[in-house]
Protein backbone atom coordinates (compact mmCIF):
# COMPACT_ATOMS: atom_id res chain seq x y z
CA UNK A 1 0.00 0.00 0.00
CA UNK A 2 3.09 2.40 0.57
CA UNK A 3 4.69 1.45 -2.19
CA UNK A 4 1.31 2.41 -4.45
CA UNK A 5 1.39 5.74 -2.83
CA UNK A 6 4.84 6.71 -3.11
CA UNK A 7 4.51 5.40 -6.99
CA UNK A 8 1.41 7.89 -7.08
CA UNK A 9 2.99 10.44 -5.52
CA UNK A 10 6.67 9.96 -7.57
CA UNK A 11 3.92 9.82 -10.63
CA UNK A 12 2.05 13.15 -10.13
CA UNK A 13 5.59 14.79 -9.17
CA UNK A 14 6.96 13.62 -12.62
CA UNK A 15 4.18 15.32 -14.43
CA UNK A 16 4.25 18.50 -12.90
CA UNK A 17 8.28 18.27 -12.97
CA UNK A 18 8.18 18.04 -16.57
CA UNK A 19 5.51 20.07 -17.61
CA UNK A 20 3.74 17.25 -20.04
CA UNK A 21 0.69 17.93 -22.01
CA UNK A 22 -2.22 15.24 -20.69
CA UNK A 23 -1.98 13.46 -24.04
CA UNK A 24 1.61 12.87 -23.14
CA UNK A 25 1.50 11.58 -19.57
CA UNK A 26 -2.15 12.39 -17.41
CA UNK A 27 -1.35 12.66 -14.21
CA UNK A 28 -3.20 10.20 -11.12
CA UNK A 29 -5.57 12.48 -11.21
CA UNK A 30 -6.27 12.80 -14.86
CA UNK A 31 -6.24 9.19 -14.95
CA UNK A 32 -8.69 8.60 -11.98
CA UNK A 33 -10.77 11.17 -13.20
CA UNK A 34 -11.06 9.71 -16.31
CA UNK A 35 -11.93 6.17 -14.91
CA UNK A 36 -14.81 8.00 -13.04
CA UNK A 37 -16.01 9.62 -16.35
CA UNK A 38 -15.85 6.80 -18.84
CA UNK A 39 -17.06 4.36 -16.61
CA UNK A 40 -19.76 3.52 -19.12
CA UNK A 41 -17.38 2.36 -21.32
CA UNK A 42 -15.11 0.78 -18.91
CA UNK A 43 -17.45 -1.68 -17.41
CA UNK A 44 -18.45 -3.49 -20.44
CA UNK A 45 -15.24 -3.62 -21.61
CA UNK A 46 -13.75 -5.36 -18.28
CA UNK A 47 -16.20 -7.82 -18.17
CA UNK A 48 -15.64 -8.76 -21.32
CA UNK A 49 -11.67 -9.00 -20.88
CA UNK A 50 -12.63 -10.98 -17.26
CA UNK A 51 -14.62 -13.69 -19.30
CA UNK A 52 -11.97 -13.99 -22.22
CA UNK A 53 -8.91 -14.13 -19.46
CA UNK A 54 -11.11 -16.47 -17.31
CA UNK A 55 -12.72 -18.99 -19.93
CA UNK A 56 -9.16 -18.95 -21.61
CA UNK A 57 -7.17 -19.60 -18.75
CA UNK A 58 -9.57 -22.58 -18.03
CA UNK A 59 -9.33 -23.84 -21.43
CA UNK A 60 -5.62 -23.39 -21.78
CA UNK A 61 -5.27 -25.29 -18.22
CA UNK A 62 -7.75 -27.84 -18.78
CA UNK A 63 -5.33 -28.46 -22.53
CA UNK A 64 -2.39 -28.42 -20.86
CA UNK A 65 -3.30 -31.12 -18.34
CA UNK A 66 -4.46 -33.09 -20.76
CA UNK A 67 -1.77 -32.99 -22.56
CA UNK A 68 0.79 -33.63 -19.63
CA UNK A 69 -1.15 -36.59 -18.94
CA UNK A 70 -0.37 -38.13 -22.63
CA UNK A 71 2.99 -37.46 -22.04
CA UNK A 72 3.30 -39.31 -19.30
CA UNK A 73 0.98 -41.80 -20.33
CA UNK A 74 3.22 -42.06 -23.82
CA UNK A 75 6.73 -41.83 -22.79
CA UNK A 76 7.38 -41.19 -26.63
CA UNK A 77 5.07 -38.66 -26.86
CA UNK A 78 6.58 -37.02 -24.09
CA UNK A 79 10.18 -36.98 -25.42
CA UNK A 80 9.15 -35.90 -28.48
CA UNK A 81 7.08 -32.94 -27.47
CA UNK A 82 8.35 -31.56 -24.36
CA UNK A 83 11.27 -29.56 -26.45
CA UNK A 84 8.21 -28.17 -28.59
CA UNK A 85 6.61 -26.61 -25.29
CA UNK A 86 9.39 -24.72 -24.39
CA UNK A 87 10.06 -23.50 -27.94
CA UNK A 88 6.70 -22.43 -27.98
CA UNK A 89 6.68 -20.58 -25.23
CA UNK A 90 9.34 -18.26 -27.11
CA UNK A 91 6.84 -17.47 -29.78
CA UNK A 92 6.28 -14.16 -30.20
CA UNK A 93 2.34 -13.88 -29.60
CA UNK A 94 1.80 -10.75 -30.86
CA UNK A 95 3.20 -12.03 -34.43
CA UNK A 96 0.35 -14.60 -34.28
CA UNK A 97 -2.61 -12.36 -32.97
CA UNK A 98 -3.31 -11.26 -36.83
CA UNK A 99 -3.60 -14.70 -38.44
CA UNK A 100 -5.78 -15.72 -35.54
CA UNK A 101 -8.18 -13.16 -36.24
CA UNK A 102 -7.67 -13.65 -39.56
CA UNK A 103 -8.88 -17.76 -38.91
CA UNK A 104 -11.03 -16.96 -36.29
CA UNK A 105 -13.20 -13.61 -36.97
CA UNK A 106 -13.16 -10.63 -34.80
CA UNK A 107 -15.16 -12.03 -32.02
CA UNK A 108 -13.89 -13.60 -28.64
CA UNK A 109 -12.76 -16.87 -30.13
CA UNK A 110 -9.22 -14.99 -31.30
CA UNK A 111 -9.29 -13.93 -28.22
CA UNK A 112 -9.19 -17.40 -26.16
CA UNK A 113 -7.44 -18.47 -29.21
CA UNK A 114 -4.59 -16.09 -27.77
CA UNK A 115 -5.11 -17.07 -23.73
CA UNK A 116 -4.95 -20.14 -24.60
CA UNK A 117 -1.57 -20.58 -26.11
CA UNK A 118 0.24 -18.15 -23.88
CA UNK A 119 -1.38 -20.49 -20.97
CA UNK A 120 -0.91 -24.34 -22.05
CA UNK A 121 2.09 -24.91 -22.09
CA UNK A 122 2.84 -23.28 -18.80
CA UNK A 123 0.65 -25.57 -17.34
CA UNK A 124 1.49 -28.81 -19.29
CA UNK A 125 5.11 -28.32 -18.69
CA UNK A 126 4.97 -28.18 -14.74
CA UNK A 127 2.73 -30.72 -14.29
CA UNK A 128 5.03 -33.22 -17.16
CA UNK A 129 8.03 -32.23 -14.97
CA UNK A 130 6.12 -32.85 -11.59
CA UNK A 131 5.05 -36.51 -13.01
CA UNK A 132 8.33 -37.72 -13.71
CA UNK A 133 9.70 -35.87 -10.75
CA UNK A 134 8.35 -39.08 -8.67
CA UNK A 135 10.86 -39.66 -5.40
CA UNK A 136 12.46 -43.28 -5.72
CA UNK A 137 11.26 -44.37 -2.93
CA UNK A 138 7.31 -44.21 -4.18
CA UNK A 139 8.59 -45.60 -7.61
CA UNK A 140 10.59 -48.54 -5.51
CA UNK A 141 6.40 -49.44 -3.49
CA UNK A 142 4.83 -49.63 -6.40
CA UNK A 143 6.68 -52.02 -8.10
CA UNK A 144 7.31 -54.17 -5.40
CA UNK A 145 3.53 -54.26 -4.77
CA UNK A 146 2.59 -54.81 -8.09
CA UNK A 147 1.17 -51.76 -9.64
CA UNK A 148 0.13 -51.46 -12.94
CA UNK A 149 2.16 -48.52 -15.10
CA UNK A 150 -1.49 -46.86 -15.19
CA UNK A 151 -2.11 -47.20 -11.87
CA UNK A 152 1.36 -45.48 -10.79
CA UNK A 153 0.54 -42.58 -13.01
CA UNK A 154 -3.40 -42.20 -11.94
CA UNK A 155 -2.59 -42.79 -7.71
CA UNK A 156 1.24 -41.46 -7.26
CA UNK A 157 2.93 -39.59 -10.12
CA UNK A 158 -0.46 -37.63 -11.00
CA UNK A 159 -1.48 -36.42 -7.29
CA UNK A 160 2.40 -35.72 -6.37
CA UNK A 161 2.26 -33.71 -9.13
CA UNK A 162 0.06 -31.36 -7.32
CA UNK A 163 2.77 -29.09 -6.13
CA UNK A 164 3.96 -28.19 -9.61
CA UNK A 165 0.71 -28.56 -11.43
CA UNK A 166 0.11 -25.43 -9.28
CA UNK A 167 3.26 -23.11 -10.10
CA UNK A 168 1.85 -24.07 -13.29
CA UNK A 169 -1.30 -22.43 -13.02
CA UNK A 170 -0.18 -19.51 -10.81
CA UNK A 171 2.07 -18.67 -14.08
CA UNK A 172 -0.75 -19.43 -16.57
CA UNK A 173 -2.92 -16.81 -14.03
CA UNK A 174 -0.09 -14.54 -14.53
CA UNK A 175 -0.26 -14.37 -18.64
CA UNK A 176 -4.05 -15.18 -18.79
CA UNK A 177 -4.63 -11.31 -19.04
CA UNK A 178 -2.17 -10.90 -21.26
CA UNK A 179 -3.24 -13.02 -23.68
CA UNK A 180 -6.92 -11.36 -23.57
CA UNK A 181 -5.72 -8.00 -23.96
CA UNK A 182 -3.08 -8.88 -26.76
CA UNK A 183 -6.21 -10.74 -28.36
CA UNK A 184 -8.22 -7.29 -28.14
CA UNK A 185 -5.53 -5.60 -29.10
CA UNK A 186 -4.85 -6.58 -32.33
CA UNK A 187 -8.27 -7.89 -33.61
CA UNK A 188 -10.89 -7.15 -31.30
CA UNK A 189 -13.54 -4.65 -31.46
CA UNK A 190 -14.08 -4.77 -27.83
CA UNK A 191 -12.56 -5.32 -24.58
CA UNK A 192 -10.10 -3.81 -22.73
CA UNK A 193 -7.43 -4.36 -25.17
CA UNK A 194 -9.28 -2.23 -28.06
CA UNK A 195 -10.45 0.51 -25.60
CA UNK A 196 -6.41 0.58 -25.10
CA UNK A 197 -5.96 0.72 -28.75
CA UNK A 198 -9.15 3.23 -29.56
CA UNK A 199 -8.11 5.53 -26.96
CA UNK A 200 -4.39 5.75 -28.19
CA UNK A 201 -5.68 6.50 -31.33
CA UNK A 202 -7.56 9.72 -30.62
CA UNK A 203 -4.65 11.20 -27.94
CA UNK A 204 -7.13 10.08 -25.16
CA UNK A 205 -4.29 8.90 -23.10
CA UNK A 206 -6.15 9.39 -19.92
CA UNK A 207 -8.27 6.57 -21.22
CA UNK A 208 -5.87 4.60 -22.27
CA UNK A 209 -4.20 4.94 -18.33
CA UNK A 210 -7.31 4.32 -17.21
CA UNK A 211 -7.78 0.97 -18.76
CA UNK A 212 -4.32 -0.21 -18.10
CA UNK A 213 -5.04 0.37 -14.35
CA UNK A 214 -8.22 -1.64 -14.82
CA UNK A 215 -6.33 -4.31 -16.89
CA UNK A 216 -3.83 -4.21 -14.03
CA UNK A 217 -6.17 -4.57 -11.19
CA UNK A 218 -7.94 -7.60 -13.42
CA UNK A 219 -4.55 -9.01 -13.12
CA UNK A 220 -3.78 -8.78 -9.61
CA UNK A 221 -7.29 -10.18 -8.83
CA UNK A 222 -6.91 -13.05 -10.79
CA UNK A 223 -3.71 -13.85 -9.34
CA UNK A 224 -4.75 -13.59 -6.08
CA UNK A 225 -7.74 -16.04 -6.13
CA UNK A 226 -5.98 -18.14 -8.38
CA UNK A 227 -3.22 -18.15 -5.52
CA UNK A 228 -5.81 -18.68 -2.88
CA UNK A 229 -7.72 -21.36 -4.06
CA UNK A 230 -4.30 -23.39 -4.65
CA UNK A 231 -3.41 -22.92 -1.22
CA UNK A 232 -6.62 -24.14 0.23
CA UNK A 233 -6.22 -27.37 -2.41
CA UNK A 234 -2.76 -28.34 -1.39
CA UNK A 235 -2.69 -27.95 1.88
CA UNK A 236 -6.03 -30.03 2.03
CA UNK A 237 -4.47 -32.68 0.00
CA UNK A 238 -1.62 -32.47 2.83
CA UNK A 239 1.30 -30.42 1.06
CA UNK A 240 3.22 -27.87 2.52
CA UNK A 241 2.63 -24.35 0.90
CA UNK B 1 20.04 -73.10 -3.47
CA UNK B 2 17.54 -72.72 -0.88
CA UNK B 3 13.69 -71.38 -2.31
CA UNK B 4 14.16 -67.78 -1.43
CA UNK B 5 18.10 -66.11 -1.91
CA UNK B 6 20.65 -65.29 -4.12
CA UNK B 7 23.68 -66.31 -6.13
CA UNK B 8 25.96 -64.84 -8.37
CA UNK B 9 28.52 -61.46 -8.30
CA UNK B 10 28.09 -57.93 -9.07
CA UNK B 11 31.69 -56.88 -10.87
CA UNK B 12 32.52 -53.69 -9.30
CA UNK B 13 30.35 -54.03 -6.16
CA UNK B 14 30.64 -57.29 -4.76
CA UNK B 15 32.31 -60.58 -5.66
CA UNK B 16 30.59 -64.03 -5.83
CA UNK B 17 28.23 -64.68 -2.71
CA UNK B 18 25.45 -66.69 -1.77
CA UNK B 19 22.79 -65.37 0.51
CA UNK B 20 19.81 -67.63 1.81
CA UNK B 21 17.12 -66.20 3.56
CA UNK B 22 15.81 -69.73 5.91
CA UNK B 23 12.10 -69.49 6.54
CA UNK B 24 10.89 -68.25 9.28
CA UNK B 25 14.08 -66.34 10.30
CA UNK B 26 15.00 -62.96 10.57
CA UNK B 27 18.03 -62.08 8.51
CA UNK B 28 20.18 -59.01 9.47
CA UNK B 29 22.32 -58.25 6.48
CA UNK B 30 25.34 -55.68 7.86
CA UNK B 31 28.01 -53.89 6.13
CA UNK B 32 29.60 -50.38 5.53
CA UNK B 33 27.83 -48.00 3.28
CA UNK B 34 28.72 -48.53 -0.63
CA UNK B 35 29.22 -52.44 -0.15
CA UNK B 36 25.95 -53.11 -2.06
CA UNK B 37 23.73 -54.35 0.59
CA UNK B 38 20.54 -52.64 -0.75
CA UNK B 39 21.78 -53.77 -4.32
CA UNK B 40 20.94 -57.13 -2.57
CA UNK B 41 17.76 -56.43 -1.30
CA UNK B 42 16.55 -54.77 -4.35
CA UNK B 43 17.58 -57.91 -6.34
CA UNK B 44 15.66 -59.66 -4.24
CA UNK B 45 12.83 -57.32 -4.34
CA UNK B 46 13.22 -57.54 -8.29
CA UNK B 47 13.87 -53.67 -8.51
CA UNK B 48 16.36 -51.59 -10.64
CA UNK B 49 19.87 -51.73 -9.42
CA UNK B 50 22.05 -49.81 -11.65
CA UNK B 51 24.56 -52.51 -11.83
CA UNK B 52 25.37 -55.79 -13.42
CA UNK B 53 24.28 -59.39 -11.54
CA UNK B 54 25.44 -62.15 -13.06
CA UNK B 55 23.99 -65.24 -11.10
CA UNK B 56 20.08 -66.06 -10.08
CA UNK B 57 17.72 -65.12 -7.63
CA UNK B 58 15.36 -66.88 -6.11
CA UNK B 59 12.55 -64.52 -5.54
CA UNK B 60 9.31 -64.64 -3.71
CA UNK B 61 6.05 -62.28 -3.29
CA UNK B 62 7.86 -59.78 -1.01
CA UNK B 63 6.81 -56.57 0.69
CA UNK B 64 9.10 -53.65 1.07
CA UNK B 65 9.89 -51.36 4.36
CA UNK B 66 12.90 -48.72 3.40
CA UNK B 67 14.28 -45.65 5.73
CA UNK B 68 12.57 -43.07 3.95
CA UNK B 69 8.81 -44.00 4.99
CA UNK B 70 6.82 -43.13 1.19
CA UNK B 71 4.24 -42.06 2.68
CA UNK B 72 1.61 -39.78 0.83
CA UNK B 73 0.25 -36.63 1.95
CA UNK B 74 -2.34 -36.70 0.77
CA UNK B 75 -3.55 -40.03 1.98
CA UNK B 76 -5.00 -40.76 5.17
CA UNK B 77 -3.16 -43.13 7.93
CA UNK B 78 -5.94 -45.59 6.83
CA UNK B 79 -5.74 -45.32 2.74
CA UNK B 80 -1.52 -45.10 2.96
CA UNK B 81 -1.60 -48.36 4.70
CA UNK B 82 -3.90 -50.28 2.02
CA UNK B 83 -2.19 -48.44 -0.67
CA UNK B 84 -1.31 -51.57 -1.90
CA UNK B 85 -4.42 -52.67 -2.85
CA UNK B 86 -5.58 -49.35 -4.02
CA UNK B 87 -2.54 -49.67 -6.56
CA UNK B 88 -3.75 -53.19 -7.74
CA UNK B 89 -7.41 -51.99 -8.23
CA UNK B 90 -8.29 -54.69 -5.08
CA UNK B 91 -10.78 -54.31 -2.13
CA UNK B 92 -8.76 -52.68 0.51
CA UNK B 93 -9.42 -55.15 3.97
CA UNK B 94 -10.06 -52.47 6.86
CA UNK B 95 -6.85 -51.59 8.38
CA UNK B 96 -8.30 -50.84 12.02
CA UNK B 97 -6.56 -53.54 13.41
CA UNK B 98 -3.40 -53.13 11.94
CA UNK B 99 -3.32 -49.62 13.20
CA UNK B 100 -4.13 -50.65 16.72
CA UNK B 101 -0.86 -53.23 16.31
CA UNK B 102 1.33 -50.71 15.59
CA UNK B 103 -0.12 -48.74 18.33
CA UNK B 104 -2.04 -45.80 15.97
CA UNK B 105 -5.66 -47.06 17.29
CA UNK B 106 -8.00 -43.94 15.72
CA UNK B 107 -4.91 -42.68 13.40
CA UNK B 108 -7.24 -43.59 9.84
CA UNK B 109 -8.64 -40.55 9.01
CA UNK B 110 -5.37 -38.27 10.20
CA UNK B 111 -2.81 -37.02 7.16
CA UNK B 112 0.62 -38.28 7.13
CA UNK B 113 2.14 -34.46 7.43
CA UNK B 114 0.63 -34.25 10.70
CA UNK B 115 1.90 -37.38 12.32
CA UNK B 116 5.74 -37.33 13.92
CA UNK B 117 8.94 -39.37 12.71
CA UNK B 118 8.43 -42.39 14.68
CA UNK B 119 4.48 -43.03 13.86
CA UNK B 120 5.03 -42.57 10.28
CA UNK B 121 7.43 -45.44 10.17
CA UNK B 122 4.38 -47.40 11.99
CA UNK B 123 2.21 -46.23 9.01
CA UNK B 124 4.85 -47.94 7.29
CA UNK B 125 5.16 -51.00 8.99
CA UNK B 126 1.33 -51.45 9.15
CA UNK B 127 0.85 -51.29 5.15
CA UNK B 128 4.31 -53.69 4.71
CA UNK B 129 2.12 -56.10 7.03
CA UNK B 130 -1.01 -55.00 5.03
CA UNK B 131 1.30 -56.40 2.08
CA UNK B 132 0.92 -60.10 3.61
CA UNK B 133 4.02 -61.17 2.43
CA UNK B 134 6.04 -64.23 2.86
CA UNK B 135 9.19 -62.49 2.67
CA UNK B 136 9.57 -58.73 3.52
CA UNK B 137 12.49 -56.53 2.98
CA UNK B 138 13.35 -54.06 5.05
CA UNK B 139 16.16 -51.29 3.94
CA UNK B 140 17.51 -49.40 6.79
CA UNK B 141 13.81 -48.73 7.83
CA UNK B 142 14.84 -47.45 11.97
CA UNK B 143 18.07 -45.41 10.37
CA UNK B 144 16.46 -42.07 10.68
CA UNK B 145 14.87 -42.55 14.02
CA UNK B 146 16.63 -41.57 17.40
CA UNK B 147 17.65 -44.60 19.48
CA UNK B 148 14.92 -44.64 22.05
CA UNK B 149 12.34 -45.16 18.72
CA UNK B 150 14.63 -47.24 17.11
CA UNK B 151 14.58 -49.99 19.88
CA UNK B 152 10.98 -49.81 20.29
CA UNK B 153 9.81 -49.87 16.78
CA UNK B 154 12.59 -52.06 15.85
CA UNK B 155 10.97 -54.87 18.31
CA UNK B 156 7.34 -53.89 17.23
CA UNK B 157 8.40 -54.70 13.63
CA UNK B 158 9.56 -58.08 14.81
CA UNK B 159 6.93 -59.23 16.88
CA UNK B 160 4.44 -58.40 13.84
CA UNK B 161 6.48 -59.95 11.58
CA UNK B 162 7.41 -63.20 13.35
CA UNK B 163 7.29 -66.13 11.68
CA UNK B 164 8.03 -64.36 7.92
CA UNK B 165 11.24 -64.96 6.13
CA UNK B 166 12.57 -61.27 6.80
CA UNK B 167 15.84 -59.61 5.22
CA UNK B 168 16.54 -55.98 7.45
CA UNK B 169 19.56 -54.50 5.88
CA UNK B 170 21.36 -52.08 8.69
CA UNK B 171 24.28 -50.55 8.42
CA UNK B 172 23.86 -50.74 12.62
CA UNK B 173 26.17 -53.28 14.37
CA UNK B 174 23.58 -52.86 17.75
CA UNK B 175 20.08 -53.08 15.35
CA UNK B 176 21.71 -56.82 13.92
CA UNK B 177 23.25 -57.90 17.26
CA UNK B 178 19.17 -57.44 18.78
CA UNK B 179 17.17 -58.40 16.15
CA UNK B 180 18.88 -61.03 13.76
CA UNK B 181 18.35 -64.36 14.12
CA UNK B 182 21.11 -64.89 11.39
CA UNK B 183 23.51 -62.37 11.20
CA UNK B 184 25.73 -61.51 7.63
CA UNK B 185 28.60 -59.08 7.25
CA UNK B 186 28.95 -57.64 3.60
CA UNK B 187 32.18 -56.48 3.06
CA UNK B 188 34.27 -56.08 -0.24
CA UNK B 189 35.61 -59.48 0.56
CA UNK B 190 32.73 -60.95 0.32
CA UNK B 191 29.33 -62.05 2.09
CA UNK B 192 30.52 -63.55 5.71
CA UNK B 193 28.30 -65.02 8.51
CA UNK B 194 28.07 -63.70 12.33
CA UNK B 195 26.86 -66.14 15.22
CA UNK B 196 24.08 -64.61 16.44
CA UNK B 197 23.60 -64.37 20.05
CA UNK B 198 21.65 -66.81 21.60
CA UNK B 199 17.72 -66.06 22.12
CA UNK B 200 14.51 -65.19 20.19
CA UNK B 201 14.43 -62.00 18.43
CA UNK B 202 14.05 -59.27 19.68
CA UNK B 203 16.87 -59.52 22.00
CA UNK B 204 16.81 -57.10 24.77
CA UNK B 205 19.64 -54.31 23.92
CA UNK B 206 21.35 -54.45 27.08
CA UNK B 207 21.84 -58.23 27.58
CA UNK B 208 25.59 -59.31 27.99
CA UNK B 209 25.12 -61.27 24.46
CA UNK B 210 23.97 -59.14 22.71
CA UNK B 211 26.47 -56.54 24.12
CA UNK B 212 29.24 -58.88 22.94
CA UNK B 213 28.36 -59.44 19.61
CA UNK B 214 27.35 -55.73 19.01
CA UNK B 215 31.10 -54.97 20.05
CA UNK B 216 32.18 -57.62 17.98
CA UNK B 217 29.90 -56.83 14.84
CA UNK B 218 31.91 -53.14 15.25
CA UNK B 219 35.47 -54.86 15.33
CA UNK B 220 34.66 -56.92 12.06
CA UNK B 221 32.86 -53.73 9.94
CA UNK B 222 36.34 -51.33 11.40
CA UNK B 223 38.14 -54.73 10.24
Amino acid sequence: MKGLALALLLWQAGVWATGLPPYLLPGPWAVGQALVAHRGELAPATALTGAATLIGLALGAGLGVALALMMAAWPRLGRAFAPLLIVSQSIPVFALAPILTLWLGFGMAPKLAMVVLITFAPVAQALHDGMRAMPTARADLAQVMGASRRAVLWHLALPGALPQLASGLRLAAVYAPLGAVIGEWMGGAQGLGALMLHANGRMKTDLMFAALLVVIALALLLQAVVNRGLQNALRRRGFEC
Amino acid sequence: MSDCGLEGSAPGLFGPLRLDLPEGCVTCLLGASGVGKSTLLRLLAGLPTGVVFEGQVQRLPAALMAQEDGLLPWLSVAQNVTLGARLRGERAADPAALLAAVGLAGFEARLPGTLSGGQRQRVALARTLAEDRPLVLLDEPFSALDARLRLEIGALALRLLAGRRVLIVTHDPAEAARLGDQILILTRAGLMPHPAPKGAVPRAHDAGEVLEAQAALMERLLA
